[in-house]
């Protein structure tokens, strides 16, 4: 199943296409004399859309969030679980704020989505109707494209890349590991989600080991060329704080893993054996994506319209966050997401108006710990090009860490804190 | 402003997907304003949905817009340090950075 969800999605989405009828209709009762959203995905790019909608929508716009999880938990701070300086539970919020500002929020699976008849399938039996879709999808993994991941031997294979059971259970891994063993940690090529987020994995890894197991080893095998993000402030820390604790190697592309022997081959026929083999594997938009046909780059991203965020295959579906084809120095980032969400309720709340959107601004803070308390970050600030017809990097504008510091860790717990509460309440 | 209204009734009628949302009227295409709002948004990450954060990040909802202004721009000038928010705040024209001030200083303190 796992090694051909992909397929086996398109063809349920074309099933649900058919079948439609044979779903009932769950009809938001929130008055919505502007119209209906619906939004799938409540993580940062589609709860904070659902909020703003009904925020700037003045309660005029009828909002419904379907989420499969019952709760939020930030993939934002994870690598702190990992690191062992905080706990899963401080990094989880329910949707009862949402709730609250009038959100109808629906814990379901998507099954299909018919953009002809603007219709939303669930694994209830039920269906949405829209006239605005947003899809928020996140990433899914290409795991068939490393041989022997999705083989049962290797379920102790994780790639803890989307928080929640894998996060926690990668930190027992941890713990249960021997001193003198090796935590191989593989980076996909780019782009893929949070650029930053594997070298800070690195660093709270060593940071652990270095506490509690001196004698090991965290190995870094990165299928690009170069560090992606923060390169500088990194390589600083691995060769001071975690001298002889951090080995990184470049174009170590993993093609296959062997889950019996715990070992990883590279493309070019390098082996590695592990006692914990983390393997973050290459990504796609969220397959939902794909069942609604709003996949348009590479097969793997939505091509979206920035002033709106909607997608330019299919009208009326908007497209945020991580699933979509960045703009140039965009990373795929929650911070990202937000604001994407904004532009994304921003424009449908104008549009419901029959006004015409206008281009907006979007701004960038990805902070990575590379200890328990100190932090480093890289920030920017987006504008429409209305040329190029994209967004653009305002020149001069962004910039990095001189280097690792605390008051940026004290910081970074603020922003989640407060992103947390800008999306969910 | 004859040329950005014409160039974005260009963009509309050029883009097949918006057939359905584009409303080729005088009064739909000549909105061009953007809500402060939607501006200050920008900050909210950090600083909080209508300026109010929660824990170290500053709040700004409630300050005075001449001072959250003049601070913008001693960080966009270098005159004031800053973790980031000198790399932040050149991102940003000054007419945008007093839509922002103008925004945060109607909001209500928590």
């Amino acid at each position: 199943m796992k090694l051909n969800r992909r397929a086996s999605l398109k063809v349920l989405g074309a099933l649900s296409l058919s079948t439609a009828a044979a779903y009932s209709k769950a009809q938001s009762t929130a008055a919505s004399p502007l119209g209906q959203v619906v939004i799938v995905g409540g993580g940062y790019g589609g709860a904070t859309a659902a909020k703003y909608l009904r925020l700037w929508g003045e309660g005029k716009i009828a909002v419904t969030l379907i989420e499969r999880q019952a709760a939020f938990i930030s993939c934002p701070m994870s690598n702190l679980v990992v690191g062992g300086s905080r706990k899963i539970e401080e990094l989880t919020s329910g949707y009862e704020g949402l709730k609250k500002l009038g959100v109808t929020v629906v814990q379901a699976d998507v099954t299909g989505v018919d953009t002809a008849a603007k219709l939303v399938m669930l694994d209830t039996g039920e269906s949405l109707d829209y006239d605005r879709l947003i899809l928020s999808p996140g990433v899914d993994f290409l795991s068939e494209q490393i041989a022997g991941l999705d083989a049962p031997a290797a379920s102790n294979i994780l790639h803890a890349w989307k928080a929640g059971s894998q996060t926690t259970a990668l930190r027992k891994q941890l713990e249960a590991m021997p001193d003198g063993g090796v935590f191989a940690l593989s980076i996909p090529k780019a782009p893929y989600r949070c650029p930053p987020g594997p070298y800070e994995r690195a660093c709270q890894v060593a940071h652990y080991l270095k506490q509690n197991k001196p004698k090991s080893k965290v190995i870094i095998l990165d299928a690009n060329e170069d560090i992606q993000s923060k390169k500088g402030l990194f390589t600083k820390e691995w060769n001071t704080t975690y001298k002889g604790l951090v080995e990184y190697r470049n174009n170590w592309d993993v093609k296959v893993v062997d889950g019996a022997t715990n070992t990883a081959e590279s493309e070019l026929g390098d082996k590695l054996k592990a006692d914990v083999l983390n393997i973050i594997p290459p990504m796609q938009a969220g397959f939902i994506a794909n069942i609604a046909g709003v996949v348009n780059v590479n097969n793997k991203w939505c091509d979206i319209d920035w002033i709106t965020m909607e997608s330019k295959a299919v009208a009326d579906v908007h497209v945020l966050g991580d699933a979509v084809q960045i703009a140039p120095g965009m990373p795929k980032s929650g911070h990202m997401a937000n604001q994407h969400g904004k532009v994304a309720a921003a424009a449908i709340v104008e549009l419901m108006n029959g006004r015409t959107p206008a281009p907006l601004m979007m701004a960038n803070t990805c902070y990575s710990f590379v200890d328990a308390d100190r932090v480093v970050h890289v920030a920017s600030v987006h504008r429409y090009d209305a040329e190029k017809k994209t967004m653009v990097t305002v020149a001069g504008s962004g910039g990095l860490s001189t280097e690792a510091n605390a008051l940026e860790g004290a910081y970074a717990w603020s922003w989640a804190q407060t992103i947390w509460s800008d999306m969910l309440s | 402003m004859i040329k950005p209204v014409v160039s974005l009734l260009a963009l509309l009628l050029s883009a097949g997907a918006w057939a359905q949302n584009a409303v080729p009227t005088a009064t739909a295409i000549s909105v061009t304003t953007t809500n402060p709002a939607y501006l200050a948004a920008n900050c909210a990450n950090c600083h909080g949905t209508v300026g109010n954060a929660v824990g170290a990040m500053p709040s700004l909802a409630g300050l005075k817009a001449d001072y959250i202004s003049e601070q913008m721009r001693a960080f966009r000038d270098g005159k004031r340090p800053a973790t980031l928010m000198h790399q932040l705040a050149k991102g940003y024209t000054d007419a945008q950075i007093d839509a922002i001030s103008g925004y945060f200083a109607a909001q209500k303190p928590n």
